[in-house]
């Protein structure tokens, strides 16, 4: 290939992006409506299901450290491996379940807000209750003799534990909620990507890339990576805090 | 002044009597055969090397493990019987908190209210001298302040028995010595001492009896005095000697 051949190739691309680019930008600062009613449904989908999840998996993975039962490695082995599950899985298991013939389609939730969550409670709670366990297992270690010497029953020991482990827990949740919001393939399902309702970052995204609007798409974009960063960044800051109170 | 009624109202709980006790994990029998009988007053001194099973007999007294053969009887029975007791740890276990939020934990446990809480948090750090640590995180302190932290807070609960597993093992000889007259005060607040020790030292100046363990077994026991002038058993006085009983 010759160099003019790549020059004039990749002129029309640069300009393509470097325009995209700033539409982007204009689009976030001047707080377009359609863009931010997306940010919007990402952020209450998201959250709501890691709040969701969190009310579940914190107990469920703090009491498989705790109790001795029959299945008990199982249900470890179980819980490390739904960590894994595609999110495309679970949409589908999430939309048989919910579609019209399905066990729960009498409650008409297919492609709505509540089905997202719904899928993405699925996807977040093995990896809140799998990382809760690791952490609830290593400080009950440590702990349970002094807990059992001062007469601390099994719901004050959780309790206790999941207290005490709040800031380790704390990453655990933001590991669940940055993988409800960049996870795409289970709210397409489920959600329909339907526009102001069910329309959220990832999907947008992928519908905007197809049909070549690439300002929105790379306005999204951008959003969805400095949610990330700042994820990380509470991350981080959760584990200084850790440091100082060890 | 410590409001009574925490663990001293109503009757005794002692003696305390093991009968024929003994304990096998993993096919090996760690402890056997121990008859003895615990009565309120002196400071009972559980001396023997490394391996002895001395931390073992101090846990199937405390009821933190179960004995495979044998009984131990309290006198009485039911919730009280834990509610009389504390342990102190070798290593102490410090919850993520601060020193009186510590304390306050297993005042809590005991049913106190939150004003009841406070007097005897502060009571029990002024008798310890760790008022001027209430407020630190209890797992930034140094080893010697956590072992006394470990031991007010054992206090605060007015325990009837304490148990003392080599609460000094890992402390320099200034907060040993700190440790050991903590140890003598709550004994003079009319509180059974349980420890045991690998320290000859340690056990000539906390002990009034004796208890002498080698291989899990109950070699010797009686008054310190006796013991130290003139050991019965061929053992004990090997070790007396220095001559580690292996």
């Amino acid at each position: 290939m010759s160099a003019a051949a790549t020059g004039s190739g990749a002129q029309p691309f640069m300009q393509t992006i470097q325009d995209a680019f700033a539409s982007a930008l204009h689009l976030m600062i001047s707080l377009n409506a359609g863009l931010i009613e997306i940010v919007l449904l990402s952020l209450r989908v998201s959250l709501t299901a890691v709040l969701c999840a969190a009310l579940i998996g914190l107990p469920l993975g703090a009491a498989l450290a705790l109790f001795q039962f029959p299945g008990r490695r199982f249900a470890a082995i179980l819980l490390s491996s739904l960590m894994g599950m595609p999110p495309v899985v679970v949409g589908l298991i999430v939309y048989l379940l919910l579609s019209r013939s399905g066990p729960l389609g009498v409650f008409g939730l297919l492609f709505s807000p509540t089905a997202m969550i719904l899928a993405q409670i699925v996807i977040v709670t093995p990896i809140i209750a799998a990382l809760t366990r690791q952490l609830v297992e290593d400080l009950w270690s440590e702990y349970r003799e002094q807990l059992q010497s001062l007469g601390c029953g099994p719901r004050r020991a959780i309790a206790t534990l999941l207290w005490d482990g709040r800031f380790s827990l704390m990453t655990a949740l933001l590991a669940g909620f940055g993988r409800a919001s960049a996870e795409v393939g289970a709210v397409m399902i489920v959600g329909g990507n339907i526009d102001h309702v069910t329309r959220m970052m990832t999907t947008a995204i992928a519908l905007e890339t197809s049909k070549g609007d690439l300002a929105l798409a790379l306005g999204l974009g951008i959003i969805l990576i400095v949610l990330s960063l700042g994820v990380n960044g509470a991350a981080f800051v959760i584990r200084d805090l850790t440091g100082r109170h060890p | 002044m410590i409001a009574a009624g925490n663990g001293r109202d109503g009757a005794s709980i002692l003696p305390l009597r093991l009968e024929g006790v003994g304990y096998a994990a993993g096919g090996q029998m760690r402890i056997s055969d121990i008859d003895i009988e615990l009565a309120a007053g002196p400071r009972t001194i559980i001396l023997g090397p490394n391996g002895a099973g001395k931390s073992l007999l101090l846990r199937l007294c405390h009821g933190l493990i179960q004995p495979t053969a044998g009984r131990v009887q309290w006198r009485g029975s039911g919730a009280a019987l834990r509610r009389r007791q504390a342990m102190v740890f070798q290593r102490p276990i410090m919850l993520r908190r601060s020193a009186a939020g510590n304390i306050g934990f297993a005042l809590k446990l005991r049913g106190l209210g939150r004003s009841e809480r406070r007097e005897q948090i502060a009571e029990v750090l002024r008798r310890t001298g760790l008022s001027a640590l209430a407020h630190r995180p209890a797992r930034v302190l140094s080893g010697g302040e956590q072992q006394r932290l470990a031991l007010a807070r054992a206090w605060a609960l007015e325990p009837e028995v304490l148990f003392l597993d080599e609460p000094t093992a890992s402390l320099d000889p200034a907060a040993t010595r700190a440790v050991e007259e903590l140890v003598q005060s709550i004994h003079r607040s009319g509180t059974k001492i349980v420890m045991t020790t690998h320290d000859l030292g340690q056990a000539r100046r906390l002990a009034d009896e004796i208890l002498f363990l080698n291989h899990g077994h109950l070699v010797e026991t009686g008054p310190a005095a006796p013991f130290f002038a003139g050991p019965a058993t061929p053992e004990a006085a090997a070790f007396l000697k220095g001559e580690l009983t292996w």
